[in-house]
């Protein structure tokens, strides 16, 4: 199925500069490997070395952040829009 | 980077007032200029505010949709070092990403005077300091 992602303004240049792409899959996860397929640089910078995403990385489906739902797992319809918003975190510490 | 002084101006006393927690925003303008335009601070919701911080994502997700539709681009982020230099930390490089700018603000004693601009560089093993370039033209599009 067709889904949407929404791509943060530091992402885009490894997206050809794009603020939306199109991938597809069943889940969370498959549609993120779609994506990080197409856009090899992409992975690096949403994912740890073991493949987890890392935890400053946060992906909605519409308004409802994936990890109040079954994380990569959740499952997602035709014409879902997912959305990267990587927190804005750190501190002196 | 560059950025009108009236608007460092609003960055530092940002600072200065959530001192002795640090602050936060988002720097917007034009990528091809790599001109700040625009500040909006955000609420720092870190239970250790006073060397952290963290933004709820759906907050943040509302303030950048409202700078796009407005014809701006995210530039970057700021926040402060309350009693701290300007210098990044290992905490600010785990949690960055490349291709935005990450302005620190040092806090002594309540006053705000080092700035430094860094960036992640691409294999995120470091942050390098870029320039922060305080300017005196006005601004028309500055809100």
């Amino acid at each position: 199925m067709s889904i949407t992602i929404n791509i943060p303004s530091a992402l885009r240049p490894y997206v050809k500069g794009q603020s939306t792409i199109e991938a597809h899959g069943q889940t969370v996860g498959q549609a993120l490997d779609f994506a990080e397929q197409q856009h090899p640089d992409l992975a690096k910078h949403l994912r740890d070395d073991t493949g987890q995403l890392r935890g400053f990385v946060n992906i909605f489906i519409g308004q409802e952040d994936i990890r109040h739902l079954d994380g990569e797992k959740s499952p997602l319809s035709n014409g879902d829009a997912l959305t990267i918003v990587p927190a804005i975190a750190g501190g002196a510490s | 980077m560059q950025i009108e002084k009236h608007l460092a101006e609003q960055l530092r006393a940002h600072a200065e007032a959530t001192y002795p927690h640090e602050a936060v925003g988002i720097l917007a303008g034009h990528r091809k200029d790599n001109l700040v335009l625009q500040t909006v601070p955000l609420q720092n919701e870190h239970q250790q505010a006073h060397n952290r911080y963290q933004v709820n994502p759906l907050a943040q997700w509302q303030a950048e949709a409202e700078l796009e539709a407005q014809g701006l681009e995210v530039l970057g982020y700021y926040h402060s070092h309350p009693d701290h230099p300007s210098q990044y930390s290992e905490t600010d490089r785990k949690l960055a990403l490349p291709n935005v700018n990450y302005v620190i603000i040092a806090v002594q004693f309540g006053k705000s005077h080092s700035i430094q601009n860094w960036r992640l560089l691409e294999d995120r093993s470091a942050m390098e300091e870029h320039p922060f370039i305080e300017t005196n033209s006005p601004s028309k599009e500055t809100t």
